[in-house]
C-alpha cells in the first residue's frame, strides 16, 4: 500500500528539485515568527497512508492534481496578480495600465466596452450611451496601438476579456506586437473566447452557437501553429456564478463547456494534445470559505480525470486545470461599501488556498460604479498582504487532510459529475445551452438565493442586517460623457484616412472565406485588421454570413 | 371583471447581465402579475413599442453598464412620442445615488438600487396601478 | 366604446392593445365592443401555429414575419403562454425572438397568458384575433405551446392550423395521441437540417393516412431557422394554398360556417354559465346548498329539473 505512496513521494521530490533549479524558492528558508520551519508540503505519515490518499489526493504537480498543478506552488512564485482594468478611451486605459505596472502588478487585463464586445463601432446607433462605459472602446487598430503604447509586449502578458469578437482583438494584438518588433511566437496572454457562457450567463454573444464554435476552433488551430504561447480560451465559470449559480453548478457547467470545446476541436481535426495545454479556466470566489477552496480542488481533479481517461490525452500539460480567479462581484454590497474589502480578502484567501494561478481582487465600490484609483489600489494591496504577510503561501495546499475540506471536495466532485452526466445525456453543452437547460438551472438557484436574502434566512451584513443610515457616496469614478463623442469622431477619422479600396478588398476576402466552412478565418481577419478595418465592419461581414443569435 | 397587472421588463442598451431582471420578473409573476420580458439589447423605441402593444401598466428597466443616464430618459421620451407617457417607467441596477435625482427629473417614476427587496418593487407597482382607472 | 372600435379601425395600436386588455379582463362592455369590431373585420388569414417547447416556434414565426414584411403584408402575432397555477401570474417571453420587428409599425405582437379560468383562454384569444382583424392585418398568427385541450380549442378559430415537428424529439407521437393530427392543415418539419428528418417525414405520412383526413390533405413543409433560413417561401405557398382551398371549395366554406356556428354555442355557453354562477353565489339558499353538497348528482338534477320546469312554464305562459 505504501509502495505507491513512496513512488509518488520520490517523484514529487525530484519534481521540486527540478523546479527549484529553474525558479529558486522565494526565500532561502521559510520560518514563521516563532522560528518554526515551514516545510514545502505536509502529507500523511507513512503509517497513516492509505490507497485513497494516493488515488484522490496525491501530490502537487501530479495527477490528479487535487493539491495543485505545480510541485511547490507559491514557494517559488506567487500567483499572478492581475487586476482587470479598462474604461473610457484607449489613452486613459493605457495610463492606468502603466500605473498598475509601476505599482507591482505582474500582468495586464483588459476590459472592453460593450459595443466592442458585441462587435459594434462607437458610431453605430446600437452603441449609444455605452461607449467606454464598462471598459475601453476599441474600434480599429489605431485604438489598440494607443492602448498598448509603451508597454513591452515581449515582457508583459495580457489577458483580454473578449469573446464573440475574440479573433478580431487577438489579431489586433498580434498586429501591434509585430509593429513593436515582437514576433507572434513570443507574445503571451489569454483571450477569454468562451462563447458558451455568453449564451448561458453573460449575454455578449453575436452569432449562433455553430458558427461561433467554428471561430473558436479556428483560433485554436491558428494559435497552435503561429502563436504558441497564447492561451486561446479561458473557460469561464465566473459569469455563471455571477448570474446566480451555486458553486457546484459553476464548476459543472464550466467543465461541460470545456468538454464541448475539446469535442469541437477534435472534430475539426486537431489532436487533443495539440490544443489542450493552452486551455485555461476562470473561476469565481465567493464568501463560503471552505466550500470555495474545496471547489477549486475538485475542479482540478475532475478535469484531470476527464482529459486523461475520456479524451486520452498523453501530455501531462493537457491534464492540468490552470485557472484565474476573480472575487465575486455579486457578493459586494452597495451598502457600507468598505465592508467589501473584508469580503474580498476572504474570497481571495480561498482562491489562494485553492491553488489559483492568477487572481483579480474586486474593488470595494464595484456595486456602485467603476472602481476609483484608490479602491483599485486597496484591492491590489489585499492580494499583496495575503502573499507577503499571511504566510499562507509558504506551504503547498495547507487545507489538505482536513476531514471537512477533503470530504467537501469529494461531495462537490460527485455533484458536479451528476450534472455533467446529465448534460452529456442531453447531447453535450452546446445542445444544453440551445435548450436553455443551464440558464434555467442558474435562474432557479438565483431566485432561491434572493428569497433567502429577503426572508433573512441568509444574512448579508450591512444590507439585510446591521444596517445604518448612509450618506450619498461622493467619490465615484465617472466616465466622461464627452468621451463617446470623441470616440465617434476618432473612428470616423480613421475611416477617412485609410486606404478604402484595400479595406473593401480584405473584407470581401473574409466574406468569401466565411462561406467556405473548412477555411480558417484568422489570416483573413488579420489582414482586415492591418488595413484598419474596424471591429464593427469585420463583425458585420460575419453577421451577414452567420446570422445573429437572438436569445432564449 | 378581473384585472391583471401587466408589466414589461426590459434591458435597454447592450449589457447582458439579466440576473436582476429575471429575478424581478419572477418575483412579479409570483405576486400574480403578467410579466412580459423582451430580452437583451433593446433600444428605447423597441421598448416603447412593446409597452404599447402589450398594454402594460408599468415598464421596468434594468441596466448594469452605466448607460442608464442616457437610456432611461430615452425610454420615457419614446413613450411620450407615442402618446403613452401615462405608462410609468421604473428602473433598477447599478445606479449611483447621485444619478437618481436626475433620472426622476427626467420622468422616471422610481429607481430601485441593489439590495432592494423584491417585495418593495411589487408594492410600488401595485400602488402605481391602483391610482389609475384603466377606462 | 364605439370610439375604441373606430380608433382600431383607424389603425391605432394603442386602442387595439387596450381592447385586447378589455377582452382579457372580461370587461362589462366586452360583447358590445366585439360586436362593433366584428362589423369592421377585414378578412385576415388566421393562422394557428403549435408545437412543443423547443420546436423553434418563435424563431420560425420571426422568420415568417420577415418574409411577409418583404411582401409588405401587415402581421399580428398573438403568443400564448401558460399562467402559473400557483400565483396566477405569468412570465411571457415569446417576444424575445421577434425583437427585430418591434419598431415595425406594421407588426403587432401581443403576449397572452392562459389565465386558466373557466376555459376563458380560447375565448379571449379568439376575440383578440377579431380585434386584430378589425385593425386590418393581412395575417394574424396565433402561437401556442404544447398540445393541451385549450390549445386544441384555440386552433378551432384558425383558418389554417400548422403543427411544428422536429426530428428525434418524439413530438409526433404526442401529437398523434392528442388528436392534433385531425385538425392540422399543415405540418412544418422544422430544424430540417438535423439528421432524422427523412424518418420523421415517413412516420408522419403514415400517420396522416391512418388519421384519415377528409377534404384537404395536409401538406408537409421542411424549414430551417439557421443563419440563412430555408423553406419559408414554400411555407408561405402552403399557407396560401390552404387559404384558396377555404375560399373556393365547398368543404372549405363549410369549415368557416361550422366555426361560426360553434362560436354562437360557445358564447351562449359562457354567458349562461356566468349567469348561473352568479345566481347560485348570490342566492343564499342555493349558496348554502352548494357549499354543503354531498351528492353532486342529486343537487344538479334537482336544480336542472327546477330550471327546466321554470323555462317550460315561461314558454307556456307566453303561449297562453
Amino acid at each position: 500500500m505504501t509502495e505507491r505512496f513512496n513512488e509518488q513521494l520520490n517523484e514529487w521530490k525530484k519534481q521540486v528539485e527540478k523546479t527549484n533549479e529553474r525558479f529558486p524558492e522565494r526565500k532561502e528558508q521559510f520560518v514563521n515568527k516563532s522560528d518554526i520551519e515551514i516545510d514545502p508540503l505536509y502529507f500523511p505519515k507513512e503509517d497513516q497512508v492509505d490507497e485513497e490518499y494516493s488515488e484522490k489526493i496525491g501530490f502537487p504537480g501530479q495527477y490528479p492534481y487535487t493539491r495543485g498543478i505545480q510541485p511547490s506552488m507559491y514557494r517559488n512564485r506567487f500567483w499572478t496578480m492581475r487586476q482587470y482594468a479598462g474604461f473610457g478611451s484607449a489613452e486613459e486605459t493605457n495610463k492606468r495600465f502603466r500605473y498598475l505596472l509601476e505599482q507591482g502588478q505582474t500582468g495586464l487585463s483588459v476590459a472592453f466596452d460593450l459595443p466592442t464586445q458585441i462587435g459594434y463601432d462607437s458610431d453605430d446607433s446600437m452603441s449609444e450611451g455605452e461607449v467606454g462605459k464598462v471598459g475601453v472602446a476599441i474600434d480599429s487598430l489605431e485604438d489598440m496601438e494607443t492602448l498598448l503604447k509603451g508597454i513591452p509586449l515581449d515582457q508583459v502578458s495580457t489577458s483580454m476579456t473578449i469573446n464573440a469578437p475574440a479573433s478580431v482583438l487577438l489579431c489586433m494584438y498580434i498586429a501591434v506586437a509585430e509593429k513593436q518588433g515582437v514576433p507572434k511566437e513570443k507574445v503571451t496572454g489569454t483571450i477569454q473566447n468562451d462563447i458558451l457562457k455568453e449564451y448561458i450567463a453573460r449575454g455578449t454573444y453575436i452569432y449562433p452557437p455553430k458558427p461561433s464554435m467554428r471561430l473558436i476552433t479556428n483560433i485554436f488551430e491558428y494559435c497552435a501553429n503561429e502563436v504558441p504561447k497564447f492561451n486561446t480560451i479561458s473557460i469561464s465559470g465566473y459569469h455563471i456564478r455571477e448570474a446566480g449559480s451555486t458553486a457546484v453548478q459553476e464548476v459543472a457547467f464550466t467543465l461541460a463547456n470545456g468538454m464541448a470545446y475539446v469535442d469541437a476541436a477534435i472534430e475539426s481535426g486537431l489532436e487533443v494534445d495539440q490544443f489542450a495545454p493552452r486551455l485555461a479556466f476562470f473561476f469565481n470566489a465567493h464568501n463560503n470559505f471552505f466550500e470555495e477552496a474545496a471547489k477549486f480542488r475538485a475542479a482540478r481533479r475532475i478535469w484531470a480525470k476527464m482529459m486523461k481517461e475520456k479524451y486520452k490525452a498523453q501530455n501531462e500539460k493537457s491534464w492540468r486545470l490552470r485557472f484565474h480567479t476573480q472575487t465575486g462581484g455579486s457578493t459586494l454590497t452597495a451598502q457600507q461599501p468598505d465592508n467589501n474589502i473584508v469580503r474580498v480578502a476572504l474570497q481571495a484567501l480561498s482562491a489562494v488556498l485553492g491553488g489559483t494561478q492568477s487572481l483579480h481582487t474586486n474593488s470595494r465600490d464595484e456595486a456602485l460604479a467603476l472602481p476609483t484609483e484608490e479602491s483599485a489600489r486597496i484591492a491590489l494591496r489585499t492580494q499583496q498582504i495575503i502573499a507577503h504577510e499571511s504566510g499562507v503561501a509558504d506551504t503547498v495546499d495547507p487545507l489538505a487532510g482536513s476531514y471537512y475540506v477533503e470530504q467537501m471536495t469529494d461531495e462537490i466532485e460527485k455533484e458536479v459529475m451528476a450534472y455533467i452526466d446529465r448534460i452529456e445525456e442531453m447531447g453535450g453543452a452546446v445542445q444544453a445551452v440551445e435548450e436553455g437547460y443551464m440558464q434555467r438551472e442558474i435562474h432557479q438557484a438565483a431566485y432561491e438565493t434572493q428569497k433567502k436574502i429577503e426572508s433573512q434566512e441568509e444574512v448579508i451584513v450591512g444590507m439585510n442586517e446591521f444596517k445604518i443610515e448612509e450618506e450619498v457616496h461622493e467619490d465615484l469614478l465617472r466616465v466622461d460623457e464627452q468621451l463617446e463623442q470623441n470616440q465617434v469622431k476618432q473612428v470616423q477619422n480613421v475611416r477617412d484616412q485609410r486606404n478604402q479600396p484595400q479595406v473593401d478588398e480584405q473584407l470581401n476576402k473574409l466574406k468569401e472565406a466565411a462561406q467556405k466552412s473548412h477555411e480558417n478565418l484568422m489570416p483573413y481577419i488579420l489582414d482586415c485588421v492591418k488595413s484598419y478595418a474596424t471591429v464593427g465592419e469585420i463583425c458585420h461581414v460575419l453577421r451577414d454570413e452567420f446570422g445573429e443569435y437572438t436569445g432564449m | 371583471m378581473e384585472r391583471k397587472i401587466r408589466v414589461l421588463i426590459a434591458k435597454p442598451g447592450l449589457d447582458g447581465h439579466d440576473r436582476g431582471a429575471l429575478i424581478i420578473a419572477q418575483a412579479l409573476r409570483d405576486h400574480g402579475m403578467e410579466v412580459i420580458y423582451t430580452g437583451l439589447r433593446q433600444s428605447p423605441a423597441q421598448i416603447a413599442q412593446a409597452a404599447i402593444q402589450e398594454d402594460v401598466d408599468v415598464v421596468g428597466l434594468s441596466s448594469l453598464s452605466g448607460g442608464h443616464k442616457t437610456l432611461f430618459p430615452k425610454v420615457v421620451e419614446a413613450l411620450k412620442e407615442k402618446d403613452a407617457e401615462d405608462i410609468p417607467v421604473i428602473g433598477g441596477g447599478v445606479i449611483p445615488d447621485e444619478d437618481i435625482a436626475y433620472l426622476l427629473e427626467q420622468g422616471v417614476q422610481k429607481i430601485f438600487t441593489p439590495g432592494t427587496p423584491t417585495t418593495e418593487t411589487v408594492d410600488f407597482i401595485k400602488s402605481c396601478v391602483s391610482g389609475d382607472s384603466n377606462e | 366604446m364605439d370610439q375604441l372600435a373606430e380608433r382600431i379601425d383607424n389603425q391605432d395600436q394603442r386602442a387595439l392593445a387596450r381592447a385586447i386588455t378589455m377582452i382579457e379582463n372580461d370587461h362589462p362592455n366586452k360583447l358590445s365592443l366585439l360586436s362593433d369590431l366584428n362589423q369592421r373585420k377585414k378578412g385576415a388569414h388566421y393562422i394557428g401555429i403549435t408545437g412543443s417547447p423547443g420546436a423553434g416556434k418563435s424563431s420560425l414565426v420571426d422568420h415568417f414575419i420577415t418574409l411577409l414584411r418583404e411582401q409588405n403584408k401587415k402581421v399580428a402575432v398573438i403568443a400564448v403562454d401558460p399562467t402559473s397555477p400557483f400565483s396566477g401570474g405569468a412570465l411571457l417571453g415569446d417576444r424575445v425572438r421577434m425583437h427585430k420587428h418591434f419598431t415595425d409599425e406594421n407588426v403587432f405582437i401581443r403576449s397572452m397568458a392562459t389565465r386558466g379560468s373557466l376555459g376563458g383562454l380560447a375565448r379571449a384569444t379568439k376575440d383578440a384575433i377579431r380585434a386584430c382583424d378589425a385593425y386590418g392585418f393581412d395575417y394574424i398568427i396565433v402561437e401556442t405551446v404544447g398540445v393541451g385541450q385549450s390549445e386544441l380549442d384555440i386552433m378551432k378559430v384558425a383558418d389554417t392550423t400548422a403543427v411544428i415537428l422536429t426530428p428525434n424529439s418524439g413530438d409526433i407521437l404526442q401529437v398523434f395521441k392528442a388528436g392534433i393530427m385531425e385538425i392540422a392543415d399543415l405540418f412544418i418539419l422544422n430544424k430540417a437540417d438535423l439528421p432524422g428528418v427523412r424518418k420523421l417525414k415517413n412516420q408522419l405520412k403514415d400517420l396522416i393516412h391512418i388519421s384519415g383526413h377528409h377534404g384537404h390533405e395536409p401538406q408537409i413543409v421542411e424549414t430551417t431557422s439557421a443563419a440563412k433560413p430555408t423553406g419559408f417561401d414554400e411555407l408561405h405557398e402552403a399557407f396560401k394554398h390552404h387559404w384558396q382551398y377555404l375560399q373556393q371549395s365547398e368543404a372549405g366554406m363549410q369549415k368557416r360556417k361550422e366555426q361560426l356556428r360553434h362560436e354562437v354555442y360557445e358564447l351562449m355557453q359562457e354567458a349562461l354559465y356566468k349567469d348561473l354562477h352568479k345566481t347560485i353565489e348570490n342566492t343564499p339558499q342555493m349558496k348554502e346548498k352548494i357549499d354543503q353538497v354531498e351528492d353532486p348528482y342529486q343537487l344538479a338534477q334537482t336544480w336542472l329539473s327546477e330550471w327546466r320546469g321554470l323555462s317550460k312554464g315561461e314558454s307556456n305562459g307566453k303561449r297562453n
